[in-house]
């Protein structure tokens, strides 16, 4: 606000308070908010880890160093790097630095009376002056009445202040632009957000092992999070038949929670998420879990089950991988699955239609060490198969068994996931109320003026005004004003 | 029955673009034949009055496409059952119904006839895009996009977008202009446009005007991402742009208040902010990925 430069005093307080003074200086927020624009930039031109993180692995596969160099500058997770935390930190410190002062200020300054008429009003903007019949200051005095302006008389004159609620308008707006800041700061405090992939048919428990991930706020409390069971009982997907495109999604659950205890039935759709307390449970993908038996060659059952594959487009063909590593030897299957197979022209299986029509389990079968005890984190739908061999391929349809030296395998039927997000964000009211406090804040800001308008009756009528930041309208206001007072229809 | 709405549609839009070919026609006309009499200091001036009547029929025709847009609009999404705001197709013939309702209004307060020469050809070009390259049969919205306040947010971003445009055309006539007056004369033609001092104001209004609303918007989609996705922020490419455009506005507008920017400088700003909003509609739509990215455009 004051922008004056002030060369430091000597000692580490001066420096302190210049160093305030310059945060806190509009120019230096103003810089700041548009440095937060530009530091935006490259996370939406660059994949980020939180949005795509196969694009940033293939980045690191084609180009390791790049990559690598590109990572220590937070590029892959520029939204949660240190210098855009700092860049946004420092705006809000600036903020509440810069407007907060104002505010007492403007405070003050609502409650005191419009200053006094100048001496030369022929210097101000739209003078303008007449003969009077000495009923002006009367009139006038009962226009500013009508019109709410704050008077102040002495003399013969009348100076006239109206519009304090753009400046009003104005503070609320940067106030709430804080409660927003603040609202968002809570929720990455206070917040948790966990996901997790449910088989139609499973049940979930809401404890930290549940998830398949999870992310707490530093200060969120682990027994914070809500009692609740959720068993999925069924899962709809419906499609356009002309263009593939889904049409709906619905999510059947019983849901049994401190206020539901004998359980109580719930459904779930894209834009509708279920609410227990501050807890929302949203629905976030789908797909399809081929369930598969695996026998060893004495036709003892290694593994059964449902497994999750992680659909790749439209039509969810989708890849996944199978891991035994109790079989012995320990076998892998690296699988791809389409529920509406066709072949493509260069002969590979391709799904036409999302819908489980015809669906396929394709295999290839591993046998050696699957990495599992390497310490090294692995993929769910992914195995490293350079330490393995290969003992087989094969194409399967529902009910169809492979067989492979040393065992089988039986692709039994399938069932849909769905990927259920849970969250709980304890800020996203205040930062709601900021946006709408912002918004009127903005709007009284723009659409109101603020104006002073003097009149002094003397030998001769006189009449000025004078608009703050030259907003237009005042020159139009002043016409009106001087007709009422000539008493001119 | 969908069908017969998205073949009146189709119908509509290109009746629509014809009826602006008439009024791009009529505003060139005005501009080219307005240069006539010749002054006492025997300098050609302009002469308004010989060609009111084609602006008058130019204006008209303006009107009129913009009411048979309107209904291709509407149709539109009669077709679908739902808002039409699905695809690019869509959102461009709503872009361009949006910027030449801006001119309209705007025409209605102040004098803009000139940049109906500008509004029309854009206009054009825009339809044009849209049917040759964008044009995706009519069909339902995917789960994600069936929201109310999709309609609020997408109808609150196209009218902002379209004011944007708008003071982004005046705000490059000023630039023009006042390069065109630095070299010495206007041009006969230029003396069409009103001075320098209005068009820097005008760009203003028209910014100040609708940044609540873009404002508003940008809200708007944070409240149905936190109702789709379970977040009201995710730094999505184009929620980081529409961000990014909220930031420019704001510094302008600011630039203008407080630190006192007028002119070319402003204009500047003004046309920067308002192709941060071009990209994140051109780019982001196209080639970004994103959850706001919706296969097939
Ligand atoms: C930190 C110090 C800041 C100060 C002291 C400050 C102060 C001001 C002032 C004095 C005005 C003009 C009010 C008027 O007379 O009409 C204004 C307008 C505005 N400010 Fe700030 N501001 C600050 C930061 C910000 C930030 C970070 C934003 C972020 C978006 C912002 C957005 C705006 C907008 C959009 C306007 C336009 C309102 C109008 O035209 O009246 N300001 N600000």
């Amino acid at each position: 606000m004051n922008d004056r430069i002030q060369l430091p005093e000597l000692g580490s307080v001066g420096f302190l308070r210049y160093g305030w003074r310059q945060l806190t200086s509009m120019r230096t927020a103003l810089i700041l908010l548009m440095l937060l624009g530009i530091a935006a930039v490259p996370g939406s031109l660059i994949p980020q880890r939180t949005q795509n993180p196969m694009a940033v692995s293939a980045s690191f596969k084609s180009a390791p160093g790049l990559s690598r160099w590109m990572d220590q500058f937070s590029l892959f997770d520029v939204y949660g790097s240190a210098w855009f935390s700092a860049i946004y930190i420092l705006l809000f410190i600036s903020l509440i630095g810069c407007v907060l002062p104002r505010t007492f200020e403007h405070f003050y300054a609502i409650r005191a009376i419009p200053p006094v008429t100048p001496k030369n009003l022929d210097r101000m903007e739209f003078y303008s002056t007449w003969l009077g019949n000495g009923e002006e200051l009367k009139l006038a005095r009962a226009w500013f009445k009508s019109k709410h302006f704050r008077i102040r008389e002495i003399d013969g004159s009348i100076s006239a202040e109206k519009g304090f609620t753009r400046e009003t308008g104005n503070l609320f707006f940067h106030l709430a632009l804080i409660l927003i800041l603040l609202g968002i700061s809570f929720s990455s405090l206070f917040g948790m957000r966990g996901e997790a992939i449910l088989n139609v048919g499973e049940r979930f428990v809401n404890t930290p092992t549940s998830y398949d991930s999870l992310a707490y706020g530093k200060l969120f409390k682990e027994g914070k999070l809500v009692d609740f069971t959720l068993k999925i009982n069924s899962f709809a997907a419906s499609y356009n038949l002309e263009t593939n495109a889904p049409q709906d999604y619905i999510l059947n659950v019983a849901l049994k929670s401190k206020d539901w205890p004998n359980g109580q039935r719930r459904v779930i759709k894209v834009n509708s998420p279920l609410t227990i307390g501050n807890t929302k449970i949203y629905l976030q993908a789908n797909g399809f879990s081929p369930i598969v038996t695996v026998r060893d060659s004495k036709g003892n059952v290694a593994m059964q089950g449902p497994i999750p594959f992680l659909p790749q487009d439209a039509n969810l063909r989708s890849i996944g991988a199978i891991k035994v590593p109790d079989a012995d030897p320990p076998v892998g299957f690296v699988g791809s699955f389409v529920p509406t197979y066709q072949r493509s022209v260069g002969g590979g299986a391709i799904s036409v239609f999302p819908k489980a029509l015809d669906p396929r389990l394709l295999l290839s079968a591993y046998s050696g060490d699957l990495g599992l005890d390497s310490g090294v984190p692995q993929s769910f739908y992914r195995i490293d198969t350079t330490a393995m061999k290969q003992i087989g391929l094969k194409a399967l349809k529902p009910g169809e068994v492979f067989t492979y030296p040393g065992g089988s395998i039986t692709f039994e039927g399938l069932v849909p996931w769905v990927n259920l997000a849970i969250v709980d964000d304890p800020g996203k009211n205040f930062a709601l109320l900021g946006a709408i406090v912002a918004i009127l804040g903005l709007l009284a800001s723009l659409f109101t003026r603020r104006r002073r308008i003097w009149i002094r009756v003397g030998d001769v009528v006189e009449v000025a005004g004078l608009a703050k930041n030259a907003t237009p309208g005042l020159e139009q206001e002043l016409a009106i004003f001087i007709t009422q007072l000539k008493g001119e229809k | 029955m969908s069908r017969t709405w998205a073949y009146l549609s189709n119908y509509l839009i290109y009746s629509s673009m014809a009826v602006y070919t008439l009024s791009f026609f009529a505003h060139a006309f005005e501009t080219a034949w307005a240069v006539k009499i010749p002054d006492v200091n025997s300098a050609k001036v302009l002469d308004y009055k010989r060609t009111e009547k084609v602006a008058r029929i130019a204006t008209a025709m303006m009107i009129l496409g913009f009411f048979l847009l309107f209904a291709g609009v509407i149709a539109r999404g009669f077709s679908a059952g739902r808002v039409p705001w699905g695809n690019m197709y869509e959102f461009s013939i709503t872009g361009a119904l949006a910027f030449s309702g801006a001119y309209l209004v705007a025409l209605r307060k102040y004098d803009l006839r000139w940049l109906g020469l500008f509004v029309s050809i854009s206009v054009l070009l825009t339809l044009g895009t849209a049917v040759a390259v964008l044009y995706r049969p009519s069909a339902p919205l995917v789960p994600a996009l069936k929201s109310t306040w999709l309609v609020i947010h997408v109808s609150a971003a196209i009218i902002s977008g379209g004011v944007f445009l708008l003071a982004n055309a005046i705000a490059g006539a000023y630039l023009y202009l006042d390069s065109m007056e630095q070299k010495g004369e206007r041009t006969a033609w230029a003396k069409r446009l009103p001075s320098l001092e209005y068009l820097d104001q005008l760009s203003y209004r028209l910014v100040a005007f609708v940044f609540p609303l873009w404002t508003f918007a940008v809200i708007a989609g944070a409240i149905w991402a936190e109702s789709a996705w379970g977040r009201y922020w995710g730094w999505d490419p184009k929620e980081t742009w529409a961000f990014i455009t909220w930031v420019a506005y704001a510094a302008y507008l600011h630039a203008r208040v407080t630190a006192g920017w007028r002119g070319r400088r402003a204009a500047w700003l003004c046309l920067f902010a308002g192709s941060t909003f071009l990209f994140n509609y051109v780019y982001i739509n196209i080639w970004g990925t994103g959850k706001h990215t919706y296969s097939g455009l």
